[in-house]
């Protein structure tokens, strides 16, 4: 590093990247110390997940010259986190993972602010995510990683002519392990596919028939799913099982022991039971730490161009050996979530009804006996005739007002459209647009909506 | 993105210091794509008359819904049945859970109201949706079979003594014991 004229950071390899040009760089990079300093500055990161994979991203973001991380998770410890989560010691079980994380993190990495959430995802303002510049994800599971995927994709607009804006986009930082396999990806809505775009890489996972549990059990996670699925509302009647509580834990366990003895079924072990009941393959510790470095590799290159960001999809399996491979999936034009949708201008004044007759005319929708639904709310469903009677009294309602009288917003209509002379079932996103709304000024209704 | 990122914060800093809030987009909560889909999957049901599904939550609550079934054939003729469906987020990339609310004397349905259906466990796929499996839940009262037992004693007496089994559902249906087990009337 003689030959760079600037006070060495800490960092000395973190310099390498971000000081000197380079060939393989990103369209934008511009290398400097003020590249440096910004980033330490301007950045946000929000890491979700504070588990195996989300202690690997904190520290590596920490390292990776970044100083404005939030951490969130809705996890306390528990004892057998700490093979992995490296963060945590044994005095912090029961502690919420955030805190502890960001904690350790601080303590160990001079100049990182690190704010911690100890909360769901979900009990988050939508505004607490726009905050942040890139959202890193370290989650074990679909349901919250489609739930972020719709929020940071629901700050992108597009222009009239259908390009996405720039400014709006919130891009993603995806990893996930599964054992001794892991992945990669990285996620800029409207520019590479969102997670709904490719749902269908997650394979819907494996139950076993009940009949199978009840009659037939072959091996110790039948056992289990029989004492979780069938013995536990047998005995327990409205009580539901919690899988946080390790009373039930212990009492499935139970369970299963005696059924697997019944059988003659070796197997059962307590740390089985828990994986086969909450759903969790066995998290090694490598697996997370080589995924946390891709991702925050990635993540290094979103904000500061020292090279080409991954497109967009990297897959790791040390299970036999090593393959890893890059996969440039593509996005779905018409995916619901991160889409364009079809943009339409709209009067103020125009009722639910008229609306639904003008999507018929419509020639991109051609869209007959059409159901609106804007968000959480559903403002009208023309089937079956018990839902379509409690949405009635909404058609003669102006739309502007059933959707809070904001100037613009997303919706979705589904009903039978006509594609190439052919009737088909569709369900699609609309931008409305209100014409003469300057939506602002409404903005308390919108929040009562 | 180093650039857009420092202006956004400027102008994040600067909103703060003159305390004016930025744009004005909708702040209606997020619906997840799952409950998207279910709302459609909803509006394209198309029951025969024997099936009646009810929303117990109101409108505000089609994640959780219920389906009567009153077959109009076989053992269980004049019968009629409450179905509890509950449908996660993730939907349709998982199947609804299923639960069977009356109390039944079948072979694939145990006391407990668990349904041995496999389209509701090994069989679901995405593309199926509502409509499949209350057809599913229907043909299990048409067609109930000894193969894939949930009520052990139930599936044998249909394998072995289909007569004695059609009285012991006649039995049950009308509020009833068979063996030792009572049944509420459900005619
Ligand atoms: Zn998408």
């Amino acid at each position: 590093m003689a030959d760079l004229d600037v006070p060495q950071s800490k960092s000395r390899d973190l310099d390498k990247l971000l000081l000197r040009p380079g060939n393989l760089v990103g369209p934008d990079f511009d290398p400097g110390t003020e590249l440096r300093d910004d980033m330490r500055e301007y950045v946000r990161i929000l890491v979700v997940g504070a588990g195996g994979l989300g202690c690997e991203l904190l520290k590596d973001l920490a390292l990776s010259g970044f100083s404005n991380l939030d951490v969130i998770d809705m996890d306390r410890i528990e004892v057998t986190n700490l093979n992995r989560q490296f963060l945590f010691r044994l005095e912090d079980v029961g502690k919420p993972k955030a805190e502890v994380a960001a904690k350790r993190v601080m303590e160990r990495v001079s100049g990182v602010k690190i704010v911690p959430h100890f909360s769901r995802i979900e009990d988050k303002e939508i505004e607490f995510y726009n905050d942040f510049s890139i959202i890193a994800l370290g989650l074990d599971s679909i349901e919250a990683r489609r739930y972020i995927n719709g929020v940071a994709c629901g700050f992108l607009e597009y222009d009239e002519d259908d390009t996405p804006r720039r400014e709006t986009m919130k891009p993603m930082v995806d990893g996930g392990t599964e054992g001794f396999k892991g992945h990669a990806r990285v996620i800029v809505p409207g520019v590479t596919p969102c997670f709904e775009c490719t749902i269908w890489l997650f394979p819907p996972q494996v139950k076993f028939p009940l009949c199978t549990l009840a009659e037939t059990p072959r091996n110790a996670a039948h056992c289990i799913e029989y004492a979780h699925l069938i013995k536990w509302p047998e005995v327990h009647g409205g009580k539901s099982f919690d899988p946080d509580e390790p009373e039930h834990m212990k009492w499935v366990y139970d369970e299963a022991i005696k059924r697997a003895e019944l059988f003659g079924i070796p197997g059962v072990t307590y740390s089985l039971t828990q994986g086969v009941v909450k759903n969790i393959i066995p998290a090694i510790a490598s697996t997370n730490a080589i995924i946390s470095a891709a991702c925050t590799l990635e993540t290094l290159k979103i904000v500061s161009g020292c090279s080409k960001t991954l497109a967009n999809y990297l897959t790791y399996n040390g299970g036999e050996g090593l393959h890893t491979k890059v996969t440039e999936f593509v996005r779905d034009k018409e995916c619901l979530v991160c889409g364009p949708g079809i943009l339409i201008e709209l009067d103020t004044s125009i009722t639910l009804q008229k609306f639904i007759e003008m999507l018929e005319e419509h020639p991109k929708l051609l869209l007959s006996k059409a159901s609106v639904k804007h968000g959480k709310n559903s403002l009208y469903m023309q089937a079956p005739p018990v839902l379509e009677e409690m949405h009635r009294p909404n058609l003669s309602k102006p739309l502007y007002d059933l959707m809070g009288r904001v100037q613009k917003d997303t919706i979705h209509v589904f009903g039978t459209a006509l594609k190439n002379e052919e009737k088909q079932s569709s369900l699609t996103k609309l931008r409305v647009v209100f014409k003469g709304a300057d939506g602002v000024a409404d903005m308390d209704t919108a929040i009562g909506a | 993105m180093i650039g857009l990122f420092k202006v956004k914060e400027k102008q994040k800093e600067e909103a703060k210091n003159t305390n004016t809030r930025g744009g004005g987009g909708a702040l209606v909560k997020k619906q997840s794509a799952g409950e998207l889909r279910l709302h459609k999957d909803i509006t394209e049901l198309n029951l025969p008359k024997s099936c009646k599904i009810s929303f117990p939550n109101g409108k505000n609550d089609l994640m959780n819904f219920e389906v009567t079934i009153k077959p109009d054939e076989g053992y269980y003729k004049s019968g009629k049945f409450v179905f509890t469906f509950q449908v996660s987020a993730v939907y349709p990339h998982e199947a609804p859970k299923v639960k069977c609310k009356t109390k039944v004397y079948h072979p694939n349905i145990d006391l407990e109201g668990n349904v041995c259906l496999n389209i509701l466990r090994e069989d679901w796929k995405p593309v199926l949706n509502i409509n499949t499996v209350i057809y599913g839940l229907f043909h299990l009262f048409t067609e109930p079979n000894h193969e894939d037992p949930l009520n052990h004693d139930a599936a044998a007496v249909l394998r072995d003594n289909p007569k004695l089994f059609e009285t012991n559902v006649k039995r049950a249906m009308g509020g009833g014991y068979v063996g030792e087990i009572a049944f509420p009337r459900c005619m």
